[in-house]
């Protein structure tokens, strides 16, 4: 088994050197400024973090992905930007005012998640069908209470900070998403959650009959995908001081993307925290490259497709010896 | 009712139920139909406008491109498979036709027209057929690739301005009126000439479904594709066909939304695919595969385009449209799953 992990994580580190190699052929020394990695670093923790969600999903088998992922981002930043005035003025009180932000929009998220997982784990709706459905809930939703415009948060300091200035030349974003992907890591790699959620994808019936409470289970993975999602909110509000129900509606292709290069089993049962962080970071990189060369939004959705039907296609071709080994 | 509830009450609620669930596992269908039902009573009732022709001209009209798609992915998802690139490939074909008829021939007849965005979404959906038989990935996943892939092809490759002189064939196809009917509020409503290609579609699909041999193999493949495999159905080739067939009926929806709309914009019908999927489940085609009928596949569609037209009539906003389209879709799924535990 560690072979093949370990493949995984070589080539997906290989493959962001190859992009570093390639900005510093294309594009020279602008590219890996402190500016632009710092700009890129914002950037990967909105992507990253829904990809860890449709990760969770994924491993827990049976189907499971997680469309929802950005709908529930937006509607949890909808929420804190709708309620939080209510309570804090942000004037007044602007630290209190984020606090109260990242709490709403957290709760929001645990709910939204919390309702995917009734659905499928106690309902038993298909995951497809189930996120299908949330994520048109929490985008109507979010509709219909901004009446689809953009709301502005206005100039709120701590916030702003947050979202766009560098500490120690580490943008804050960016921190929290490490630090929300280790503390996963470390969950799925010792907790018990995390092994039995792996037992759970790699085989349902086997882990109902060896006493692993398969409804409770999913609810909590999908709860856990709301949370990261929410945090993702968060995250979005506080870089661009606005929310709004559309931002980021690629997002749903490219976080499954991320995952599937990073080497996350469809079928369930297998996957690496490490993994989709560099396979985020390495598309992240990418994307930058491809705009540091003006090529053009349409030719960046078409190249994604593509990638996404490679992965598949080399993770077909890596499995197949493999699986014939172990049985 | 008593406040005791005997064992004979529970038994004889417990028989109710089962009934009724029984019922509706035999005729799927009527869920939409008593949605639709419920729906149209309550609109009336509240807003007696609703009660013309005209609204039923509108409602047909408004079916006609989501039924062609519905049907599609009715096939895909009796096979097992869920298909979200149509839109994709309904843009590319309807793009590029108009743009190649109107550079190179700009006197093509509408048959040829329709020929050509036929074969080109058949051989678009074959595409998807084959990856999802080779990537053995789920053809969800797969489509989604498919999907930006077309889409962005379209607007690298093909173009991206609007296209505002259609070629005149597609122009009188889409001004094509069977009836016309002035509406209460003055505006002339008409019912356009194209509600029958959805019409022929529907039957070509039903009868194809239901006669052929490739039409049991769908089914067969979709319910259970291992014991398919083992009675000698070839599970690759049923694929490629339910796949193709989706991409077919996804082209000749892109020309009459062109046709009825006077203009071709490759940026149209993003976005659709999700309530396209959700008048295909609430029809009672199960996402798992297996089943699904056309009937129910139209009431389906019909249904989702009420919900967008006569919300409105009653006062909702229709701002919430997506919000109440998920919750349909959201105790659909909870419906078929609750009738099958209990029968």
């Amino acid at each position: 088994m560690n072979r093949q992990l370990d493949g995984q994580l070589g080539f997906l580190v290989g493959v962001n050197v190859l992009i570093l190699a390639a900005a510093l052929v294309f594009v020279g020394g602008s590219f890996v400024n402190l500016f632009n990695f710092q700009s890129m670093g914002a950037q990967v923790p909105e992507l990253g973090l829904l990809s860890l969600g449709v990760m969770l999903a994924m491993i827990s088998g049976n189907g499971g992905i997680d469309l929802s992922g950005i709908a529930l981002a937006n509607l949890s930043g909808v929420m804190a930007v709708l309620l939080v005035p209510l309570m804090v003025s942000p004037d007044a009180a602007p630290v209190a005012y984020t606090l109260s932000f990242a709490f709403v929009a957290l709760v929001a998220g645990c709910l939204g998640g919390a309702l995917n997982g009734l659905l499928i784990g106690y309902a038993g709706l298909t995951p497809i069908i189930a996120t299908l459905g949330t994520q048109l809930l929490f985008t109507g939703i979010a509709v219909g209470l901004t009446g689809g415009s953009a709301e502005t948060l206005g100039y709120i300091v701590p916030m702003d900070d947050f979202g766009n200035m560098p500490f120690w030349g580490v943008p804050l974003p960016f921190a929290l998403f490490i630090a929300v992907a280790s503390l996963l890591a470390v969950i799925l790699r010792f907790a018990g959650f995390g092994k039995r959620l792996f037992l759970l994808g790699s085989n349902p019936t086997a882990a109902f009959f060896a006493g692993i409470p398969v409804r409770r289970m999913l609810f909590t993975t999908y709860m856990l995908a709301g949370v990261l999602a929410s945090v993702a909110g968060f995250i979005i509000a506080a870089r661009t001081s606005s929310v709004k129900w559309d931002y980021g509606t690629s997002y749903v292709l490219v976080a499954i993307l991320v995952v599937v290069m990073a080497g996350v089993r469809p079928a369930g049962g297998y996957g690496r925290v490490i993994c989709v962080v560099l396979s985020a970071i390495a598309l992240q990189m990418l994307s930058s490259l491809f705009n540091f060369m003006s090529i053009s939004n349409f030719f960046r959705d078409c190249a994604w497709g593509l990638l996404l039907l490679l992965f598949l296609a080399s993770a077909r071709i890596d499995l197949t010896p493999y699986r014939r080994v172990r049985s | 009712m008593s406040l005791s509830v005997t064992a004979n009450d529970e038994g004889r609620r417990a028989g109710f139920a089962k009934r009724i669930a029984g019922f509706f596992r035999r005729y799927p269908e009527a869920f939409a139909a008593l949605l639709i039902l419920i729906l149209c009573i309550g609109v009336g009732l509240l807003n007696p406008a609703f009660w013309q022709l005209a609204n039923l001209f509108d409602i047909l009209r408004g079916s006609v491109v989501r039924g062609l798609f519905a049907l599609g992915v009715l096939m895909v998802l009796a096979a097992g498979g869920l298909d979200v690139s149509f839109s994709a490939i309904a843009a590319l074909v309807m793009y590029a036709v108009t743009k190649a008829v109107t550079l190179f021939a700009p006197d093509t007849g509408m048959v040829l027209i329709f020929i050509m965005s036929a074969v080109g979404g058949a051989l678009l959906g074959a595409i998807n057929g084959v990856l999802v038989n080779a990537l053995k990935a789920p053809s969800l996943i797969v489509t989604i690739g498919t999907q930006y892939a077309y889409r962005g092809f379209l607007l690298t490759f093909i173009g991206t301005a609007l296209f505002m002189n259609i070629p005149p064939a597609m122009d009188h196809f889409g001004q094509w009126s069977l009836m016309s009917r002035t509406a209460e509020n003055g505006f002339t409503v008409q019912l356009p000439g194209f509600v029958l290609v959805l019409a022929v579609a529907a039957l070509a699909t039903w009868a194809m479904l239901r006669f052929t041999l490739i039409g049991r193999a769908v089914y067969a493949v979709g319910g259970r594709p291992d014991i398919a495999e083992r009675l000698g159905y070839r599970v690759s080739s049923v694929q490629l066909f339910v796949f193709a067939w989706a991409g077919m009926l996804a082209g000749v929806a892109g020309i009459i939304h062109v046709s009825s709309n006077r203009l071709a914009n490759p940026f149209d019908l993003a976005g659709i695919e999700l309530s396209v999927i959700a008048a295909v489940i609430l029809g009672g085609a199960r996402i798992t595969g297996g089943s699904g009928s056309v009937l129910g596949t139209l009431l389906g569609v019909v249904l989702i385009t009420l919900v967008s037209n006569v919300l409105i009539l009653i006062g909702i906003p229709s701002a919430w449209q997506t919000a109440i389209l998920g919750l349909f879709i959201l105790s659909a799924g909870v419906f078929f799953v609750l009738q099958k535990r209990w029968s």
